[in-house]
């Protein structure tokens, strides 16, 4: 069984189902990446594993422990962090306060936990005091990953990290992610560069209409003709 | 040509009242712009919820002065704040239980939540008439001045003389010390940066597992104390009377808007701004021209760019500039 599993989830906005039956599951130490085309369900696929939408049927389980019926913000206890696509910062706020408010939930000495985020983002720490509001996009992306990284969390969920940034920016942001991948962190990233997506992650899931219709290694994926032809392009 | 009276003359009746009216506009000020940041919208009840305070302050100011307890030269009534600012903040948290948090939890628009607070302020406004009635009240007891014109005028010889209130005086310093205590707080707490973080991004607020419940009492609290502080430096200032509480809300809105609303430091320079301009623009200048020009350009009339009786207009206009050239104030700050 793996570490973070979404089991047959069906479920939407409370209208028609957006997702049907779709299974995502993802260990620790992985990068699992979840593509398609646009109005898929890819989104929907991590609301669900977060708590932010009511499932219809199917079950989440972390670690073995079904937390089906927890609010997002009692998963977030549970270790299961998330970055949004957008607004995923607090602009208002400095680089450091933004992580401070990531940890809010720990009572522990922070200073520790802010120095490896430091480690992992170098650009972080150059920047600590500066408004969030006043960084470039992909220094942003870097903020909203260390404020979600500060829970040190056993899963974390990405909704398209790289969404409006630079190929450049895009590639640096990859590393990251690997890096943090390193930490024994388990992955779920939402993508629309399928490509690059696929080159990073251990595995991938093609979401068409609601329903899981290709899944495999990265590789296997990126190689496979059917998924070429219609996702990536040929 | 005389330099120095006109200088003194300006301080007196310019920049001395206007540092200590901008001062309770400040803290009337960062009330309104806390709960539009954080609560997210404009609380109209703002003018009443200060004289609601201010009012237990005077009833409780009576009531030590019928015990014989005074502060010896400091006026009683500072006394009495911290019990005027325990009820004002019970009421403000009570008002939002039964009323605010239902339109909250609705997730319903900030246009109906201002509405709303327009029911509460009448509903306040009423309490405060039953309890005290609509008259003017003067509570102020202790030493009046700290230094009076006549004294001023024989220490230095001047013709003008400078008179200072204490009034004045305590109202500059406790405005400095309450608001150096709420950026502190706001700034460096953790509580005060989760507040912050609502503020700018509710929605990753949750996600990071800040409690909104907390945050709207603490929010309430702040409101209690700034709204009590700064409605009884007022009355101390010039009287209480409930309907110039109500009145005061239109300076202190546009010193929130001027500053850029939802930030708080903006919204304490935007009262002194609003200060300045309302007095600046309503003096009579012809004791000053007199001063500084020669005696065959003497000015015939007041030189005086409008009565005192339009002192709002001077406000309502900045108001209407700001939103019309600059919607988000001369600080950053949200669009309204």
């Amino acid at each position: 069984m793996a570490f973070f599993e979404g089991k047959e989830m069906t479920g939407g906005y409370g209208g028609p189902d957006i997702i049907t039956s779709c299974t995502v599951d993802v260990n620790r130490g992985e990068i699992v990446a979840i593509l398609g085309p646009n109005g898929a369900g890819k989104s929907t696929v991590m609301k669900a594993m977060l708590g932010l939408i009511n499932l219809k049927s199917g079950t989440v389980t972390i670690d073995g422990k079904d937390i089906s019926n927890l609010s997002p913000q009692d998963r977030v206890k549970q270790g299961i962090s998330f970055v949004p696509q957008t607004r995923n910062v607090f602009t208002g706020l400095s680089v450091k306060e933004n992580l401070e408010m990531g940890a809010f939930l720990r009572k522990e000495d922070l200073e520790k936990v802010i120095e490896e985020i430091y480690e992992l983002f170098p650009i972080l720490k150059e920047k600590q005091s500066q408004l969030v509001g006043e960084l470039s996009g992909g220094q942003r992306q870097q903020v909203a990953l260390g404020r979600a990284l500060m829970i040190e969390p056993s899963v974390l969920m990405l909704d398209e990290p790289t969404a409006g940034v630079s190929p450049i920016v895009m590639d640096e942001l990859f590393d990251h992610i690997l890096k943090v991948k390193q930490t024994n962190v388990a992955i779920i990233m939402v993508e629309q560069n399928a490509k690059q997506a696929l080159s990073i992650s251990d595995r991938g899931y093609i979401l068409v209409t609601g329903e899981n219709k290709f899944s495999g290694t990265g590789k296997e994926l990126l190689n496979d003709p059917r998924v070429r032809s219609s996702f990536l392009g040929g | 040509m005389d330099f120095v009276n006109a200088i003194i003359l300006l301080l007196n009746y310019i920049i001395v009242p206007a540092l200590s009216y901008g001062s309770q506009l400040a803290l009337g000020a960062i009330f309104v712009t806390i709960i539009y940041g954080i609560l997210r919208f404009a609380n109209f009840a703002t003018g009443d919820m200060m004289s609601f305070g201010t009012m237990f302050a005077v009833l409780l100011t009576w009531y030590f002065q019928s015990l014989g307890i005074s502060l010896g030269v400091l006026p009683t009534a500072l006394l009495t704040i911290p019990f005027a600012i325990v009820i004002t903040v019970l009421y403000m948290l009570t008002v939002d239980k039964f009323v605010f948090s239902y339109y909250r939890i609705k997730k319903s628009p900030p246009v109906m939540l201002a509405m709303v607070s327009i029911g509460v302020m009448f509903v306040t406004q009423a309490i405060v008439r039953i309890i005290i009635g609509p008259f003017d009240r003067r509570f102020f007891d202790g030493e009046r001045f700290i230094l009076k014109a006549n004294e001023f005028k024989e220490m230095t010889g001047l013709n003008e003389g400078l008179a200072i209130k204490s009034t004045q005086v305590l109202t500059i310093i406790i405005t400095v010390i309450v608001v150096s205590i709420l950026f502190w707080f706001l700034n460096k707490t953790k509580t005060g940066k989760s507040m912050r973080a609502y503020s700018d991004n509710e929605d990753l607020a949750l996600l990071s597992g800040i409690d909104p419940k907390r945050v709207v009492m603490i929010t309430w609290m702040i409101a209690g104390i700034l709204a009590t502080i700064g409605g009884v430096l007022y009355g101390l200032d010039k009287s209480f009377k409930p309907f110039t509480f109500f009145n005061n809300m239109l300076p202190m809105f546009a010193a929130a808007i001027v500053g850029g609303i939802g930030n708080p430091f903006g919204a304490f320079l935007g009262g002194y701004v609003i200060a300045f301009s309302e007095i600046f623009i309503t003096y009579a200048y012809k004791k000053f021209f007199m001063y500084v020009l020669p005696e065959s350009m003497e000015p015939n009339s007041l030189i005086q760019l409008l009565s005192t009786d339009y002192k709002f207009a001077v406000s309502f206009s900045i108001l209407v500039i700001v939103l019309l050239f600059r919607p988000s104030g001369i600080f950053k700050g949200k669009v309204l």
